[in-house]
């Protein structure tokens, strides 16, 4: 048998065919989330987990309707708590691969003391968030992922909500995997997906999802960016070069910050995604379009931290061990007792 | 006969008086217990707000209620004896600390002159004992205790008073004090072992005391007994329901008052397989609860009033799913924050009635601190047979009050075992919500079953394959269906059962959950005044036991006494049409039986 993290031996033949539904796609023409649905259901056979030890659980939006069309165990569940229904799952059945599927709304909004606490703790499971930067379902207001003034029709003035950053924010939530991934990108995708799905713990994905009924081309700056010019690639052990002819690198300042450079300049960053202290990973979520001209996508950060599970799982191992199976009887009758006769 | 300790929060009157019930109870005297103790944990030392009381009750006959009234009150302070004066009756003994009657305390209970000089406690039978000077007195060799330890030993020179007052024998409290202390502070152990005995023979060798007085112990069924409180008997229910379904018991909670202990004591019995989960608030405990329930366990959420409000849309979720969850509510007296370790039985209609939609869900209530074990069991075994959201509605004072209890045995107690689905269920395909002919209830196939996975969720299903759907007549079929899958558990739970010894009674006293003791107490008062009354009390009220309509209609006049604004009443009204009245208080403390049993004279006197 694999384990819940996919380290099966690929003695599974499933394809991508397994993992579709009966159910009617009913997201809008050219809506981002075909892509990532598509993109999901080719990567999954490549786990080598059995169908039905995965589980698929959303929330409330466009992006939650994922589950009805992944062929697994599936359960579309209430706006933003998600992480938290998981949790229970997860927790109870080490044994199952889950998946959670969030919007920004859901995941930053509603549910954003969910996820900061799943986070971490530090449980099992492989969030993805669809980032398209609006309430989608809702029919267009804005999001927390939404830049600051961005007119929508509840802000016909503009927004005044200064934006998250959502990696920033699982990063500051002592997230131990966090990454990017952009809808259309498969090949990208389905590496930080199988990054994402070996790590143990939580692992936690932005996907740059387009909207182009609410929000289109919030991302066009890397998502259409045919010559890979605004992305930034993130390898671990490679130095951090992008650009048309990988002319561009980032370095760290003494202070931390990470600025944009030449890439035969001194000092070029060397990515490590395993480094304890979340500060790089940090000072790499604020490297964006608009500061440093670019966008970085890849694994940020991938440590390893004792899960959630197994430590409860241990605690019920070592209290058996201590006290030995509870045995009913023997409890009620615990304490002070008097007999009657 | 009636103890109340009173004192400063810090003064440890709730160990005082849980060791007094612990000494009561070895000797073979029913009791119960009502601790009553503010919400703040330090509010300031001498203040009215800081007093925290522990009353007993116990009898040579069975008893239903800590008491109306104390006979005896120990006042370890001006503040305590201020909070609690008005329910002592005159002639009642009255034994007061009388070195805490210093001008500073007084002035911060408010007193303008000390009652132990002015003459107003002429009318009771006042015993004024320095028990602070005669604790240090007695502890003055015990050496490696501070002045302030020593002191603070009072509260045990007190209980050593008591229990040579009333013979109880101390020394189960002297192991309870040496296994307490004695590992880390033996000289500590020693010290309030000390204050103890000093306070023992103090009762022996001082004149004030004349009289002792010999509860003989209560006739009470044979068996093994032992004391237990409401929120211990639901944890042990939960437990015990976990073992007699086979499955695993995960609890998701946030802490609130009263419910907290119940988290605190699951978390305690991971060999039993308990998985206990402290949320970030009540939304992720009921959710995850939810979680664990969809992978095959016995989900169970606790709370209290402010937490069950939060988990009202979960809760509707569950009912969605149809998947089996136990939401315990331990009621506290309300609205918002209220009066968090007070009871009241406020929260009845909203379990019931506050999600959106038509959404059914079953309730069971408990009747007293050891009833929550069954109780527990029982509405385990309703979530698992039908696959449903059930509450569980306990309240504060079931939850620290105790009682004895006859332990149950283990054989005997209901097997609600549960099937999980391995096959496909309509030829070659899974249908998830293709229900039970007889329970209506859906398959449960918890992930990791081959063949059977299937996609569920809030949003409206269709019939049988679950799939999602915005048929107008889909609706009105699922929603029917769901209601009539809850109201036909009614045929799956007992016939509400009627006291009325002889079948003369006009009058019906009809109560709901916690306020069993105060009711059949009064019901015991108004049929020794030679009236006739009856008394049904229900466990289950939604759906009601079958024959409710015709017990109600079987009386001329319907008494429906609760804590609170009558929310029974207004359900047995619309249900039943029966003009019903009703005796409510919402004190934050359980109804007064002399009082109903007023009420319920009052009724038949005007018939
Ligand atoms: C409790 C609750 N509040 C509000 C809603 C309405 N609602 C549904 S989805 C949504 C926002 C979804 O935005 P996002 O999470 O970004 O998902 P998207 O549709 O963009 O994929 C809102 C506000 C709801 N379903 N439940
Ligand atoms: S509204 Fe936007 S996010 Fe939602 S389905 Fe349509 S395109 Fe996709
Ligand atoms: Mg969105």
């Amino acid at each position: 048998m694999s384990d819940a993290n996919g380290n099966g031996h690929g003695r599974l033949t499933l394809t991508a065919k397994d993992f579709r539904t009966d159910q009617e796609v009913r997201w809008c023409p050219g809506c981002g989330d075909y892509a990532i649905l598509a993109a999901l259901q080719s990567f999954m056979p490549e786990l080598g987990i059995p169908r039905e030890r995965i589980v698929f659980i959303s929330g409330i939006g466009c992006a939650a309707r994922f589950p009805y069309y992944m062929n697994t165990y599936g359960m579309h569940s209430i706006h933003g708590r998600a992480p938290a229904i998981a949790t229970g799952l997860a927790t109870t059945r080490p044994d199952l691969s889950v998946w959670v599927v969030t919007g920004d709304g859901d995941a930053l909004s509603i549910g954003g003391n969910h996820l900061i606490h799943a986070l971490r703790r530090n449980v099992n499971l492989k969030i993805l968030l669809f980032n398209n930067r609006i309430y989608g379902l809702t029919k267009g207001q804005y999001s927390p992922t939404s830049e600051l003034g961005k007119v929508t029709k509840s802000t016909p003035m503009g927004s005044l909500d200064w934006p998250f950053n959502p990696l920033s924010l699982a990063i500051g939530a002592e997230a131990t995997f966090v990454a990017r991934a952009i809808d259309t990108d498969k090949a990208g995708m389905a590496e930080v997906l199988r990054a994402a799905a070996e790590h143990r713990g939580s692992a936690f994905v932005e996907i740059l999802q387009n909207c182009p009924i609410f929000n289109d081309d919030a991302w066009a700056f890397v998502r259409d960016d045919k010559e890979g010019v605004n992305r930034i690639v993130l390898r671990h052990g490679e130095p951090i070069r992008w650009g048309k002819d990988g002319e561009k690198a980032l370095r760290q300042l003494p202070d931390g910050t990470i600025e944009a450079c030449g890439a035969d300049e001194d000092g070029v960053l060397v990515h490590d995604e395993t480094h304890e202290e979340p500060s790089l990973a940090f000072a790499l979520s604020r490297v964006t379009q608009a500061t440093h001209g670019g966008t970085p996508v890849g694994v940020f950060r991938n440590v390893s931290r004792p899960t959630y599970d197994e430590m409860m799982a241990d605690q019920l191992r070592v209290a058996e061990e201590r006290r030995g199976k509870g045995d009913l009887a023997e409890l009620l009758h615990s304490g002070e007792t008097w007999v009657v006769s | 006969m009636i103890v109340r300790f009173a004192g400063d929060s810090g003064d440890g009157m709730q160990l005082t008086g849980a060791q007094f019930t612990a000494e009561t109870a070895l000797l073979g005297n029913d009791i119960s217990t009502l601790p009553d103790f503010p919400a703040e944990i330090r509010a300031p030392a001498g203040s009215l707000p800081g007093v925290s009381g522990f009353q007993l009750h116990f009898a040579d006959h069975d008893i239903l209620t800590p008491g109306d009234a104390p006979n005896v009150l120990v006042a370890m302070n001006p503040a305590a004896l201020k909070t609690n004066l008005k329910d002592l009756p005159k002639g009642g003994t009255l034994i007061v600390n009388a070195d805490a009657f210093n001008e500073r305390n007084l002035q911060k209970a408010g007193y303008t002159s000390n009652p132990l000089e002015d003459g107003s406690l002429d009318e009771y039978q006042l015993h004024k004992v320095p028990l602070t000077t005669l604790t240090v007195g007695a502890l003055k060799d015990v050496e490696g205790v501070t002045p302030r330890e020593a002191e603070r030993a009072k509260n045990m020179f007190a209980l050593g008073l008591m229990s040579w007052l009333y013979g109880r024998p101390i020394e189960p409290t002297i192991e309870f004090l040496r296994a307490k202390f004695g590992a880390k502070r033996p000289e500590l152990a020693e010290a309030n072992v000390k204050a103890l005995q000093a306070g023992y023979a103090f009762g022996e060798t001082t004149e004030t005391f004349a009289v002792t007085y010999e509860v003989k112990p209560a006739k009470m069924a044979p068996g093994t007994y032992r004391n237990i409180t409401g929120n211990q008997a639901l944890a042990y229910g939960l437990i015990a329901a976990s073992k007699l379904s086979g499955l695993p018991l995960f609890l998701g909670a946030y802490p609130i008052t009263p419910a907290s202990s119940i988290l605190e004591e699951l978390a305690s019995y991971k060999h039993f397989g308990v998985r206990t989960f402290q949320a970030e608030d009540e939304i992720a405990a009921a959710g995850a609860a939810v979680g664990a329930s969809f992978g095959g366990a016995l989900g169970v959420t606790t709370s209290a009033g402010p937490g069950i409000v939060l988990k009202a849309e979960t809760v509707g979720l569950a009912v969605m799913l149809e998947l089996p969850l136990v939401i315990c509510d331990i009621q506290r007296a309300g609205p918002s924050t209220g009066m968090p370790t007070k009871p009241e039985q406020g929260d009845l209609l909203m379990v019931l009635h506050g999600r959106n939609g038509e959404s059914p869900v079953p309730v069971v209530a408990a009747r007293s601190p050891s009833d929550c074990f069954d109780a527990a069991i029982e509405a385990a075994r309703i979530a698992l047979k039908y696959r449903t959201p059930v509450y569980l509605l306990s309240d504060a004072y079931l939850a620290n009050g105790s009682e004895p209890w006859l332990l149950p045995d283990v054989s005997e107690l209901p097997d609600i075992s549960t099937t999980f689905a391995t096959e496909p269920n309509a030829g070659d395909a899974f249908l998830p919500y293709l229900r039970d002919e007889q329970t209506l209830a859906r398959p449960w196939a918890p992930p990791g079953t081959p063949g059977l996975e299937h996609r569920i969720g809030g949003l409206e299903k269709s019939d049988r394959t679950g799939n999602v759907s915005y048929d107008p007549d889909n609706h009105d079929l699922m929603t029917r269906l769901r209601a009539q899958k809850v109201a036909g558990i009614a045929a799956d739970i007992p016939e509400l059962e009627v006291d009325d010894p002889d079948g003369e009674a006009r009058v019906l006293v009809l109560g709901w959950g916690g306020t069993y003791g105060p009711i059949a107490a009064a019901v015991r008062r108004v049929r020794a005044s030679g009236r006739k009354v009856a008394h049904a009390h229900l466990r289950h009220l939604n759906p009601f036991p079958r024959n409710t309509g015709e017990v109600l209609r079987r009386y001329e006049r319907v008494l429906v006494p609760e804590m609170n604004l009558g929310q029974l009443l207004k359900l047995v009204r619309s249900e039943f049409l029966v003009d019903a009245v009703g005796y409510n208080r919402v004190r934050g403390l359980p109804l007064r039986a002399s009082e109903v049993a007023q009420a319920i004279e009052a009724l038949i006197d005007h018939e």
